[in-house]
């Protein structure tokens, strides 16, 4: 039997970025906040130490920052007619486990989405026409459009420290930003970051090829930092141990060192480590969340009861939670009703690896640091005849050269032995990649409900998650290695190896950890699991974050958007405490 | 009517702060006036008595932290108003005579680790406010913990030839040849602020020298540094809204404060008024310095070895030049503290590691990791030694043995 526990005004299931935003936003509005998480306490000093944290067999080799398969995971197909079989091991997605998420172990690549990207159907549609979308691509608008997120955007990245140059303030296009951006009411806080070898030969070759490239918006700071909170943060030193690793230098953006010190100060927060929310409950009449079970690191089982329930865990635990607490419909691809699962999507990235004739010193980098095109992204070119809708960005990343898994070594080299040395020792300084990073729509098929067969150690079925790239992904992503391929060809190399992806998703080799959908936002109660403010159509007192609400992925990694919208669903809450009403009515 | 809205609102604040006060002073019947426990909270705090009368993890103000000192290790008291296990029972009489000249309600000598010898000269009106404030704080019900010292340090009795000879129970009197201002400094670091405890040298029973007040003393293992004049390493640097700075949010172009001197920014000076802390800038801008020395400075192999772990180790954050980043991390160049006579909080800053204070000016806590895992003695010494003697630094250089002695010292201590 659940222990019951006094209750609190908010409970925020799990302790990321979003969960940071909103506790700083509604505890300075007065209200009291809890934040569960199901993995312990970290902070720079001692966790991320510099004396330790650049240990790539430990962090980025066997994951010990990340989430425990053992503990938690979910079942994979294809199709719908596979039987699916569970994820033992990590691979192709690294979610994250502890207080800062995967905000701990993030790149800083910090992005706004395009301001088509957010009325995708509406502007394809009028583009070219309603055949240009697949019967079987269920992509919809978000029901908030980017001028509404601009001042959230910005929130963010002032939070942040974000390094970059503006492309577009106010409507004016600054030279040397992204020309393709959302106008943006001012620019980045920080200068881009000092550009390594790689990425200046890349801008070079970008604009012999007629593109228009930009260094990219980074969440590693350029210079020491102050953030609105009155938090300081250091200068990046380019040890290029950003992905997968926490940042030793106060450098790169994270809700440690960006928004706790201020936080944890709080008499109305409060945050418990190693609890595991296992069910959000609701009243009798299913329409008002009482609260979470919570799960702690003794196995006691206790009952948090709260005014207000937010999902702030990853993405798949979002809708793994609402479906094992029988909130909301659950998705049907046969019928194509219910929302809960509807609409998953994921990242489809490809690369160009490239062997130089200059040298490059790779290991100097930093996770965010690159030069980047947008002029296939989004709807920024004309896709008439193309065979696919979106698109994606082309960079090349300098996130650092680490020594096991970031040799970008010529096509057939030895993967062992002497013939491996020899090749790490004639190209590893001259070698680089660029990566294709492309938007995937969602689809009828692709969707996430619960296992039948497996569970997990509380008992709960597993997510079952059944997934793959659409013809239009494979076509973009064709179109989007043939463009990178293009530029490599205009950079003075010994060598091109093009890497288009291809066939059916994998969830074994690493591609990134931008999951998303599964409670999509939206206008319409039939084809979203919460409005265009994040509250839930069914239990208005239940918000969902993340990339859980995106309808469909876009070209971009999602976090700068993430971000955006728990400020925008912060504002939203404080109005709907004062009057506790669904902010939209049906 | 417009002009008395101003006035109605302000009656209505007034009242709101009286409920206010009420709620949080709820627990004793204090029969002082609000602006009177409002004043012992400021001076309190003034005082850092809350930093010492705590354990860590334990209740605040029920005592039983270690205090180690070159004796044995003595813990604080139960401060709280508990009548039996705290001074609850005590009257402003007996609290007064314990600030005043060390010795408890039961006529028992206190170990000068209570800082008495500093407290006696604080005015009684002052000394009361402070017991009218702990007068308000819930009593918490924990006995004293005994102390553990070597003999004969142990026997209690020793404490009054302590006091004959070094106690001078007088309090504070104004200097009339200097300013209002210089003299609030005065009472401030001579009195509550007890500055001398760590940075006044003391003799072989730990008794603070007269002769050269605030030249650089010891402190927990660590040598705080001199407070006096000299660029080098002292304050002479500094200007007066340096030192404010510094006290009032825990660092500034030149230093971030380290070791003890975090904790005490923390609990206790970032607490000061900015008329407070610009009289003791004042104040410590006048005191003399020690004379300069002849540093023995380390050999160029040491100076090589240094530099390269420096690069390896440091100069991520503290850069090449020395001279740290702004507002973040601090500078080693020129820096009074690096180039203290005595070496010990270097070292222990780099075997331990720091964290910056966290205040309400600047909440961020900086934290810089410890490094005894992966420097040995050896490196440690060169590499304290090159800090101390790179970019115009110098000091002299450090032995491998004084890294080996402190290393165990902070192995084995309470802290």
């Amino acid at each position: 039997m659940a222990k019951k526990l006094p209750e609190v005004e908010v409970v925020l299931v799990g302790f990321g970025w979003t969960a940071s935003i909103i506790a700083q936003e509604l505890t300075d509005a007065g209200m009291q906040v809890l934040a569960l998480e199901r993995g312990g306490w970290r902070d720079t000093v001692p966790d991320f130490s510099v004396t330790h944290i650049q240990d790539e067999l430990r962090y980025a080799v066997r994951k010990e920052i990340f989430e425990q398969t053992r503990r938690q995971t979910l079942t994979f197909r294809n199709r719908v007619d596979q039987l699916a079989l569970p994820m033992r091991q990590l691979g192709s997605f690294l979610p994250a486990s502890g207080v800062g998420g995967a905000g701990v172990h993030w790149n800083g690549q910090n992005w706004r989405f395009l301001p088509t990207d957010f009325v995708i159907r509406t502007q394809t549609e009028q583009r070219y026409g309603k055949k240009m979308i697949p019967d079987d691509m269920t992509i919809q608008d978000w029901g908030v459009t980017y001028d509404e997120l601009e001042p959230y955007y910005d929130k963010f990245e002032y939070l942040c420290g974000i390094s970059g140059q503006a492309g577009n303030i106010g409507g004016q296009i600054q030279p040397g930003g992204n020309p393709f951006e959302g106008p943006r009411k001012r620019g980045y806080p920080l200068p881009p970051l000092k550009r390594s070898a790689a990425t200046v030969l890349f801008d070079k070759a970008a604009r012999e090829v007629g593109l228009h490239p930009f260094p990219a918006p980074a969440a590693n700071t350029s210079e020491p930092y102050l953030n609105p909170l009155g938090v300081q943060m250091g200068q990046c030193t380019y040890c290029g141990y950003c992905e997968w690793f926490g940042c030793a230098n106060y450098s790169k953006a994270s809700p440690q060192s960006t928004i706790l010190p201020v936080l944890l100060k709080k008499p109305n927060f409060s945050f418990r480590t190693h609890c595991a929310v296992t069910r959000v409950n609701t009243d009798g009449t299913g329409k008002r969340a009482t609260g979470v079970t919570y799960v702690d690191q003794d196995g006691k089982e206790f009952d948090q009861p709260a005014r207000m329930v937010v999902l702030c865990a990853f993405a798949h635990h979002n809708v793994h939670l609402l479906l094992v607490s029988k909130i909301g419909t659950p998705y049907d691809p046969a019928s194509g009703q219910g929302v809960v699962g509807r609409n998953y999507a994921y990242q489809l990235s490809s690369s160009v690896n490239i062997t130089c004739k200059d040298l490059l010193n790779p290991f100097m980098g930093a996770g965010a640091l690159g030069q980047v095109v947008d002029d296939f992204n989004g709807d920024n070119f004309d896709h008439t005849g193309k065979g696919f809708i979106a698109g994606g960005y082309i960079a090349l990343w300098n996130t650092g050269g680490r020594p096991i898994l970031q040799e970008y070594l010529p096509k057939g080299s030895p993967k062992w032995g002497s013939g491996w040395k020899k090749a790490v020792h004639e190209d590893y300084l001259y070698s680089t990649h660029m990566q294709c990073h492309g938007a995937v729509m969602s689809y009828r098929d692709n969707y996430l409900d619960l296992d039948p067969t497996w569970k997990d150690e509380y008992g709960n079925p597993l997510l079952r998650l059944t997934f793959t790239f659409g013809q239009n992904e494979h076509a973009m992503s064709k179109f989007l290695t043939d463009q990178a391929t293009r530029i490599a060809q205009a950079i003075p190399n010994r060598g091109i190896n093009s890497k288009p992806r291809e066939g059916d998703y994998s969830i074994v080799p690493y591609q990134t950890t931008h999951n998303t959908g599964g409670a999509a936002m939206g206008n319409d109660p039939r084809t979203s699991f919460v409005n265009r403010y994040l509250q839930s159509w069914d239990v208005p007192n239940l918000w969902v974050m993340g990339s859980t609400v995106f309808p469909q992925n876009a070209g971009y990694n999602p976090t700068g958007t993430v971000g955006a919208l728990a400020f925008w669903a912060a504002a939203a809450m404080k109005r709907y405490v004062r009057d506790p009403q669904p902010l939209v009515q049906v | 009517m417009s002009a008395r809205i101003p006035i109605i609102l302000l009656a209505l604040l007034c009242g709101g702060a009286a409920i206010a006060a009420q709620q949080v002073y709820a627990p004793q019947s204090s029969k002082a006036s609000w602006s009177t426990i409002e004043r012992g909270r400021y001076l309190a705090r003034a005082s850092d008595c809350e930093s010492c009368h705590t354990a860590q993890g334990g209740k605040p103000w029920a005592g039983g932290r270690p205090v180690p000192t070159p004796f044995g290790i003595v813990y604080s008291m139960n401060i709280t108003p508990d009548r039996d296990t705290g001074i609850g029972a005590w009257s402003g009489e007996d609290f007064y005579l314990a600030m005043h000249q060390g010795i408890d309600r039961e006529g028992k000598r206190l170990y000068p680790a209570f800082p008495y010898p500093w407290y006696t000269h604080m005015a009684r009106g002052d000394v009361d406010a402070i017991k009218a404030y702990l007068d308000t704080l819930s009593p918490v019900r924990q006995v004293d913990r005994q102390p553990e010292l070597h003999w004969p340090f142990s026997m209690r009795s020793m404490l009054a030839i302590w006091d004959k000879l070094y106690l001078h129970p007088d309090r504070f009197e104004p200097d009339p040849k200097h300013s209002a201002q210089w003299n609030r400094g005065a009472y401030l670091v001579q009195g509550a602020g007890h500055c001398g405890a760590c940075h006044t040298d003391k003799n072989f029973l730990g008794a603070a020298d007269p002769k050269h007040p605030m030249q650089g003393g010891f402190a927990e293992h660590v040598f705080a540094p001199n407070l006096g004049a000299g660029e080098r390493d002292g304050l002479g640097g500094w200007s007066e809204r340096d030192i404010a700075q510094y006290l009032g949010t825990g660092s500034n172009a030149h230093a971030t404060a380290a070791g003890p001197m975090a904790e005490v920014v923390q609990q206790s000076t970032q607490y000061l008024t900015q008329d407070d802390l610009h009289a003791v800038a004042v104040y410590l801008k006048g005191l003399e310095g020690p004379e300069d020395s002849q540093p023995r400075t380390p050999d160029q192999d040491t100076m090589n070895e240094g530099r390269a772990l420096y690069v390896d180790d440091c100069a991520g954050c503290h850069m090449d030049d020395g001279k740290g980043l702004a507002n973040t991390f601090p500078p080693l160049r020129e820096s009074s503290a690096i180039q203290a006579a005595q070496p010990q909080l270097l070292i222990a800053v780099i075997l331990q590691g720091a964290k910056s204070p966290a205040t309400r000016a600047k909440p961020t806590g900086l934290t810089m990791p410890a490094f005894a895992d992966k420097l040995d003695d050896a490196q440690t010494a060169a590499l304290v030694s090159y800090i101390r003697n790179e970019w115009g630094n110098r000091a002299d250089a450090v032995s491998r043995s004084s890294v080996a002695k402190l290393r165990h010292t902070l192995a084995g201590s309470p802290q």
